[in-house]
């Protein structure tokens, strides 16, 4: 009640606040990072266009590691679990987490999902969000690394137009780079130069999960990382 | 549109602020929303007047502050240009962003009996 006219009005008050707005969300994403590490789990959270070859990566990368690391997906898809199924039938143990409307995966979804898995018989696990440039981008899902697939078809401005994805990404895979032949005159470096707009330290691998090219790079940097996340766990 | 799930994050957190201080209504919003931060404050706004409907923010005007992208040499300290790569021109360290990426929630103005 307003204290110094004696009017009755009510008393508008400021109440401050000054906390993130996805602060619900970093909280679950906390707990998510809190099971990862008492696993000894590297998690991924692996973003990028519809399209841009995330499942097909994911399929390569099982092929390549064979029997010597197990590698574990969850798959966020608005309404199939096609990318499930293609990963279960490459060997990952997968699931889906099927968002409807949703555009982005969020914490308590993962956290959810992550019932399905026994954490303790995986090495590494991917979340492979929603295709899209934009929405993933500022949810933090308690990975340790984050990804973006970008294939050289979907032409090399896009990190600068989609700069947020890219810039919270330690690692950016350049796919489909066995296209490049057909692209007009795009080439590697062009990507290259638009990344380091947009990422303090860019790191760039270009694979093609067709003819394998590029994978020994990624695969030998993914184990260094996942070396590194125990040590820090 | 993760505008959409912004907005129902705030409305959740404002009407448990509400209820903590017994509020009647809610006047006034203030965000703060970098520039870098990936989030349109203009679909933001669209957002906002769809779902406030029927909740404790029906009347409550939406204030929206933006915060400007800047990156640092965290060596040197000198400024990026806009655009530029993100490493220092002097010692060729990786740039760090000092602002631009907030999407926090500064304060709500509340009526209280």
């Amino acid at each position: 009640m307003c204290q110094d006219c004696g009017c009755g009005d009510p008393e508008i008050v400021p109440v401050e606040v000054h906390e993130r707005l996805l602060s619900d969300n970093d909280r679950g994403a906390r707990h998510n990072r809190e099971h990862f590490a008492a696993h000894g789990v590297l998690a991924i959270n692996l973003m990028g266009s519809p399209g841009s070859g995330k499942t097909a990566i994911l399929e390569a990368t099982a092929r390549a590691l064979g029997s010597r690391r197990r590698l574990g997906a969850v798959s966020g898809d608005l309404a199939t679990d096609r990318d499930a199924q293609r990963l279960r039938a490459a060997g990952i143990p997968a699931a889906t987490i099927t968002t409807g409307s949703a555009c982005h995966l969020d914490a308590g979804m993962v956290h959810h999902a992550l019932d399905h898995f026994a954490l303790d018989s995986l090495d590494i696990f991917v979340i492979e969000n929603v295709g899209n440039l934009v929405c993933p981008a500022i949810y933090d899902l308690g990975q340790a690394l984050n990804i973006v697939a970008l294939s050289v078809t979907e032409g090399e401005d896009k990190p600068l137009k989609y700069p947020v994805m890219f810039r919270n990404a330690q690692a950016v895979l350049l796919t489909k780079i066995d296209l490049l032949p057909h692209l007009g005159g795009i080439n590697l470096q062009m990507f290259n130069e638009a990344l380091a707009r947009v990422m303090p330290e860019p790191l760039a691998f270009p694979v093609s999960a067709l003819t394998g090219e590029g994978m020994d790079r990624w695969l030998e940097w993914l184990e260094a990382s996942r070396c590194a996340n125990r040590l820090i766990a | 549109m993760h505008e959409y799930s912004i907005v129902s994050a705030l409305l959740e957190r404002v009407d448990a602020e509400a209820r903590a201080h017994n509020a009647t209504a809610v006047h006034r919003l203030i965000l703060r929303i970098g520039d870098a931060a990936g989030v349109e404050p203009e679909l933001l706004s669209k957002a906002y007047e769809h779902f406030r409907a029927g909740t404790i923010c029906a009347g409550a005007e939406l204030c929206v502050e933006r915060v400007a992208e800047r990156w640092i040499c965290p060596v040197c300290g000198r400024t990026l240009e806009r655009g530029a790569v993100l490493a220092c021109e002097g010692c060729g360290m990786p740039a760090r962003l000092m602002s631009g990426d907030e999407i926090i929630l500064e304060r709500i103005e509340m009526e209280v009996p």
